[in-house]
């Protein structure tokens, strides 16, 4: 997934059509908005907003620290968390440098699943779908022709924390 | 009566009290209960329903999904709708949150005795029944036409309907006079029509956009800012003016820090480097234009140098921005904004803006301004409505010449106990509008609504307003109920339809229902000669060649037109004004006393200490009417006041401190908020979202949260020429430590 | 001015503003896997070295507190999982790259001769408290078990067994007791996304740390004086060392990227300077260091204090560790 900053206006609906769709509980998210502002008044101040979410790691080491095997990741490399097998050991929560993952308030591990129920239903994700500014750009990374491929080899774009090693999969325009 | 006490419903008894009002903002939901799910479902194993969306008044048609138990799961944007494209913006998507809510309005209210604050429950029966008998009291002692309904939203057409039946044309809503009025009246002068709703800027085909204010982004409208995305990918050029980096000014090619109220200054000096630097377009201003000549002469002298001493903008920056319209012309517009009720000249400054738009080729371009097209429905045929021995034109006109519609702040003068007994308001019918935190000069409203025989507030949620009521009548949500279609102008005619999704919860009834039972009771039984809405709505329909049975399996109806919305090439055509032409020189305004070219007039400057009180919207909230929204509240449960880092530092204001805020008349905010230190600000302006503080503890997650903006506008200045309320002419000092109660008068 | 903020969705209970995933249950359960492998660490190596009868405290005695404090350790692990009821998914699992797994199988498996080790000795104990004190309760306590045990055929049959094999049991337990303790530090050092934690000297110090409780423990439990000043110099050695280890860890972070260098801000200026540097290296390790060579030297100093300084230090400076590490992070928000 691809999010450009240019667009996104902070309106926060990918947070709330999320919380819909997937019956987050309220008080929770599995996605959100951050502002940035830089420079000072009036010459050089710049702000941005940025849609943040489970990154989908390539590396994933929420999925590498998870003593169950809960967490998991399904084809499409979407990194997953089964109910049954979490154990709320907190270990994956450590393990996320974003801070994607949350005790969900039955116990268990929540967080991003990219939607995947709507995925093979052959929609989008909800919060690209709601998304008024159109700045969730969803797709394939391995066909270069999808939009979010082109949209990479077109903009420049950043990756959050890639220090922390993990290779995050979501991508943002600048 | 004294109402300047706050009287707040006492749900005492209440029959609904098996829905116990739970501390926890989750307890409170009962979605999370009924939505036990943990894992979401297909679209496939959902129902849907259409519905309009009633979280603003952009109208977005939708549709409901709900499971096999029938609990409403999302809200979905009708993706044939022009406004919804497929999507619903924050507010919409978490519409659902209104019929969720448990702090909603669950039955009938009746406050016998104003002197108490005991409201006792009761049936619709005695509701209406009282409403009745009050309101044949006031039309034996001072006239039926002694009333005036206020009204917003989709409520206002069955409330104007009702009482234009009764013979009373006594209505107004805040949409004018507190919002859109000035520009109504600027364009109508300059173009012959006016604006509307949604504004026919041609965003998405644009490649120059000019915003003054208007703050698009956070003002949601939904299409709108999906169109401002189709801007930016088309690369389109966007100016924006405004004291505050605002998100679309950090989108912006150029932002125009402006000093607030100087926007005039700035919009002349636009038109004079569009005239003399001859980067108008000339061709289509000798075609349709009138007074170009006086123009040029108006504005010889309104130099970006001479500008920039009023406004602080940089000379340069004026005239590269104005080079930069120039440039893109005729797909260039300066959107009218919206809310334009500023500092009392605000007719003038939105003139100024359609005359620059008039140079830029704008109207009737493409990428500029379209002209809409619409669906007209029928009106269900009844009897001729009374003709009124007078209306709101009759206090209103001679003063106001260009009002177009009711305006609220007359009817609330007309509502003093000092005003001439022949057009003296004693009765007040408020519906979908939270009437006392949207007026500002609360005291002039205290002392109105002291003098009024009967106060009846129809809202679905215990607002404020409804402290103040003899009557409250709770409405059901917009996802329980009929209303009349959506039509309204677009680039294509489209009608939409509202239906209910879910039946309605508590004892609430749509205002149709309300309207026509009351009716009922004041005689007006042959102006209701159908059994429901559904009925009406299905004769519409049929008029226009569809069904209601069709509306309710496609929800939008797009309809062949044949006009073009934009002009055709050399097209000869006839503006709706005096001289046939857009008019430059506006002769109306001329001959009515009025500057026929807008001129600046300088506002006033805070006192030292003091701050411009800058408000403005959030993306995820509706004025004061979403606070409480369960969603919406977790997405922003208080408003913060922005100050610019060099002007917290004279206060020692860090970041994150509790402030209060006092405006320049002694006003108190009754609640403290966080003081958010931002560059995103000019250091002589603060700003804040309007819509929090709220003061009814019925709203048990609003409630206290963050400083109303409302009770600190005291000062208004009226506009001369179409009587809007201009509410940016205050200015307000911080307070660092929590004031003594005797200081909080707001 | 740089100003990054939360829109909106963010404050989530236990992750923002604070992550606060992990809290006591984890300090204490990481104290007393470290104390746990200490104790056994001593027991089995001092057998191995035919300690047997002048240091009985260490092989005999005090082994029996850890099968105590290993269960202790496994119900607070237990306790602190949001999703109680599913815990038994821990056991259907082996993953090897995971140490929360790892760990939780080393204490499963070192459970075993914890317990056996301490039940060889049962007689022997009941006899060393009768020495020490015969009015001990825990005497009718112990002997009640060992009738127990000896009714028990199989379990006599299986301690005959281990004692067979108890010096190959033995070297099997030190290997496994140093693997418990490297894991208490290991399990914090594998979060790449918590800065802090995320450095190879975590193991080796958690594990330097950890003997050293054990150490302090034994020294404050044994009655001979010998023994005493064993550990005495053992715990002055580690101590030495983990302080060591300690500038080591921050003289490195120092030298790494951003986020590492704010992570030992944290500890050198920030929010955990004071509780760290006063409490942890102060009262838990230099002041116990100085009293200690000054017991060395002849000084008379009351073992227990010395030995409570150590102990309450390793605890504390698991907490903090805990706090601290959630609190260092990669700024993403
Ligand atoms: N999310 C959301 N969206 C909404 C609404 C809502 O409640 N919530 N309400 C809808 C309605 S009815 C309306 S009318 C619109 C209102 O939205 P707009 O029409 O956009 O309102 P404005 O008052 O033009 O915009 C406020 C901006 O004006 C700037 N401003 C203040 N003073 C001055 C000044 O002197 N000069 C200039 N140039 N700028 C100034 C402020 O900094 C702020 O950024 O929003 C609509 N959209
Ligand atoms: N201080 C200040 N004042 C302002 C503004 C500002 O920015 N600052 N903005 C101005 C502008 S631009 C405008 S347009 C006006 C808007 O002014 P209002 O229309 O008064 O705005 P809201 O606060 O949304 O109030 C709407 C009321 O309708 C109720 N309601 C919602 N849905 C329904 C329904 O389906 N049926 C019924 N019966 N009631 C319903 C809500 O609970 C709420 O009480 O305010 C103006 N006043
Ligand atoms: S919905 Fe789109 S524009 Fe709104 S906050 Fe999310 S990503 Fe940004
Ligand atoms: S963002 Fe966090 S939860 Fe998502 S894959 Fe990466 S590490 Fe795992
Ligand atoms: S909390 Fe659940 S998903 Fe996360 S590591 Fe533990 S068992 Fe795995
Ligand atoms: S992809 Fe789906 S689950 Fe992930 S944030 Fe978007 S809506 Fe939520
Ligand atoms: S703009 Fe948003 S709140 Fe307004 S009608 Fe559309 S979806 Fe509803
Ligand atoms: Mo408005």
């Amino acid at each position: 997934m691809a999010m450009d900053t240019r667009k996104c206006v902070g309106c926060s609906d990918c947070v709330v059509a999320c919380q819909t769709e997937n019956n987050v509980p309220l008080g929770y998210c599995r996605d959100w908005i951050v502002e940035t502002v830089k420079g000072s008044y009036p010459e050089t101040v710049k702000m941005h907003f940025a849609s943040e979410r489970c990154m989908q790691c390539d590396n994933t080491p929420c999925v590498r620290t998870c003593p169950t095997g809960a967490s998991h990741v399904i084809e499409g490399g979407i990194v997953k968390v089964t109910h049954d097998e979490c154990i709320g050991c907190g270990a994956c929560i450590e393990a996320c440098p974003y801070g994607a993952r949350y005790v969900h308030p039955d116990g268990y591990i929540d967080k991003c699943t990219f939607c995947d129920h709507r995925l093979e239903q052959g929609m989008n994700p909800a919060c690209v779908d709601v998304c008024p500014t159109s700045c969730l750009i969803f797709g394939d990374l391995d066909d270069p022709r999808s939009p979010v491929s082109k949209a990479l080899q077109e903009k420049d774009w950043y990756v959050l924390a890639p220090e922390a090693g993990t290779n995050p999969q979501l991508y943002f325009l600048k | 009566m004294k109402t300047t006490r706050r009287q707040f419903i006492k749900i005492a008894g209440m029959g609904t009290a098996g829905v116990a009002v739970a501390g926890s903002v989750l307890g409170s939901v009962q979605k999370a209960a009924e939505r036990s799910i943990s894992t979401p479902s297909s679209d496939s194993e959902l129902f849907r329903t259409p519905t309009y969306c009633e979280v603003c008044f952009w109208k977005c048609a939708a549709w409901v999904y709900k499971d096999k138990e029938g609990n409403i799961q999302k809200l979905i944007g009708n993706a044939t709708d022009q406004h919804a494209r497929g999507k619903l913006c924050p507010r919409g998507t978490g519409g659902l949150g209104m019929y969720y809510d448990n702090d909603r309005l669950k039955k009938p209210l009746i406050r016998r005795n104003r002197e108490d604050d005991h409201y006792e429950e009761v049936s619709w029966e005695v509701a209406l029944d009282f409403i009745a008998k009050k309101m044949k009291g006031i039309k034996k002692d001072w006239g039926k036409e002694n009333m005036a309904v206020f009204v917003h939203g989709s409520p206002a057409k069955h409330f104007e309907y009702l009482f234009k039946a009764y013979g009373n044309e006594n209505h107004s809503e805040p949409a004018y006079a507190q919002c859109a009025g000035p520009r109504e009246a600027g364009f109508f002068a300059t173009f012959g029509s006016g604006v509307g709703s949604p504004e026919p800027a041609d965003m998405q085909n644009s490649k120059c956009i000019i915003f003054i204010g208007n703050h698009v982004g956070e003002n949601m409208h939904n299409s709108y800012v999906q169109e401002l995305s189709l801007a930016i990918d088309n690369d389109a050029d966007i100016i924006v003016v405004d004291p505050r980096l605002s998100t679309v000014a950090a989108k912006a090619t150029h932002w125009l820090p402006i000093k607030p109220g100087t926007d005039i200054a700035l919009l002349l000096a636009w038109m004079h480097v569009l005239i003399y630097d001859n980067i108008y377009d000339k061709e289509y201003i000798d075609k349709y234009a009138f007074g170009f000549e006086e123009l040029k002469a108006h504005v010889a002298n309104y130099t970006p140098e001479w500008a920039s001493g009023i406004t602080t903008i940089d000379p340069e920056l004026i005239r590269k921005s104005a080079h930069t319209m120039a440039a893109a012309a005729p797909a260039a517009v300066i959107h009218p904004g919206r809310h334009t009720t500023w500092y009392g000249d605000d007719t003038q400054r939105e003139r100024s803006m359609a005359i620059i738009n008039a140079l830029l080729g704008a109207f009737g371009r493409k990428g500029g301004m379209y002209m809409g097209v619409k669906q007209k429905l029928p009106n269900y045929p009844v009897p001729e409505f009374p003709e009124p021995k007078w209306t709101w034109k009759d206090i209103t006109l001679d003063k106001y010449k260009n009002a177009a519609v009711g305006l609220t702040n007359v009817l609330i003068d007309a509502s003093l106990p000092e005003y001439p007994k022949e057009h003296q308001i004693k009765g007040w019918f408020i519906a979908g509008t939270s009437f006392i935190n949207t007026i500002p000069d609360r005291k002039k409203m205290f002392k109105a609504m002291d003098n009024q025989e009967l106060i009846v507030v129809v809202d679905t949620m215990p607002m404020e307003m409804t402290g103040y009521a003899d009557v409250v009548l709770p409405e059901s949500t917009y996802l329980e109920r009929y209303d009349y279609a959506r039509g309204g102008k677009n680039r294509v005619a489209q009608v939409a339809l509202r239906m209910p999704a879910v039946e309605a919860k508590y004892d609430t009834k749509p205002s149709w229902w309300i309207a026509k039972e009351l009716g009922n009771r004041l005689g007006l039984k042959k102006y209701y000669p159908w059994k429901d809405l559904e009925e009406v709505l299905d004769w519409q329909f049929q008029k226009i060649g569809t069904s209601l049975e069709e509306m309710k399996r496609i929800g939008v109806k797009t309809f062949e037109s044949d006009e073009s919305i934009y002009l055709l090439p050399g097209e000869d055509f006839e503006f709706n004004t005096n001289t046939g032409k857009i008019e430059l020189y506006s002769t109306d305004f001329a001959e009515k006393g009025y500057d026929p070219l807008p001129k600046f007039t300088r506002h006033e400057s805070p006192d030292p200490g003091f701050y411009h009180l800058v408000y403005g919207r959030a993306p995820m909230h509706t004025f004061g009417r979403t606070q409480n929204n369960p969603y919406l509240y977790e997405l922003r449960k208080t408003n913060d006041v922005w100050i610019n880092p060099r002007t917290a530092k004279l206060w020692g204001i860090e970041n994150g401190m509790e402030i209060w805020l006092k405006n320049q008349d002694g006003i108190v905010s009754e609640f403290s908020t966080k003081a958010r230190l931002t560059e995103r600000i000019r250091p002589d302006s603060i700003y804040m979202v309007h819509g929090f503080g709220h003061t009814s503890k019925k709203l048990t997650r609003a409630y206290g949260k963050g400083i109303n903006d409302l009770p600190l506008i005291t000062k208004v200045k009226i506009d001369p020429i179409m009587g809007g309320t201009g509410m940016r002419n205050n200015f307000v000092t911080f307070l660092l430590e929590k004031p003594k109660k005797e200081e909080v008068k707001s | 001015m740089e100003e990054i903020l939360n829109v909106s969705g963010r404050v989530i209970p236990h992750v923002y503003p604070h992550l606060e995933i992990w809290g006591s249950a984890i300090a204490i359960y990481l104290f007393i896997g470290g104390l746990a492998a200490g104790l056994l660490f001593f027991a089995n190596f001092f057998y191995l070295s035919g300690k047997q009868n002048s240091m009985p405290m260490t092989i005999k005695v005090a082994p029996i507190i850890t099968p105590i404090i290993i269960s202790l350790g496994l119900i607070l692990l237990v306790f602190d999982l949001h999703h109680k009821l599913y815990f038994w998914q821990l056991l259907l699992h082996i993953k090897m790259r995971s140490p929360m797994s790892w760990g939780a199988w080393t204490l499963s498996v070192i459970m075993i001769p914890a317990i056996l080790w301490p039940l060889t000795y049962l007689e022997d104990t009941i006899d060393y408290l009768k020495k020490r004190n015969d009015k001990c309760k825990l005497i009718g306590l112990f002997t009640w078990a060992n009738n127990l045990v000896n009714k028990i055929k199989p379990l006599v049959l299986l301690l005959n067994f281990f004692n067979k094999y108890k010096k190959l049991a033995a070297y099997l337990t030190i290997y496994l007791s140093i693997i418990l303790g490297v894991y208490t530090g290991i399990l914090l050092s594998a979060f790449n996304a918590r800065p802090l934690w995320n450095t190879s000297i975590l193991g080796p110090l958690f594990l330097t740390s950890g003997v050293s409780t054990a150490a302090a423990l034994l020294m404050w439990l044994s009655n001979n004086p010998l023994e005493r000043k064993l550990y005495s110099k053992i715990d002055l050695f580690l101590i030495a060392i983990e302080l060591f280890f300690i500038i080591h860890m921050f003289m490195g972070m120092q030298a790494g990227g951003n986020a590492q260098v704010e992570a030992a801000q944290l500890f050198l200026g920030g929010p955990f300077t004071a509780s760290f540097w006063v409490l942890v290296v102060g009262l838990g390790l230099v002041i116990p260091a100085t009293l200690e060579i000054l017991e060395l030297s002849g000084f008379h100093v009351p073992i227990g204090i010395i030995s409570f300084l150590i102990l309450f230090g390793g605890l504390l400076f698991r907490f903090i560790m805990i706090y601290a590490g959630q609190a260092s992070s990669f700024h993403v928000l």
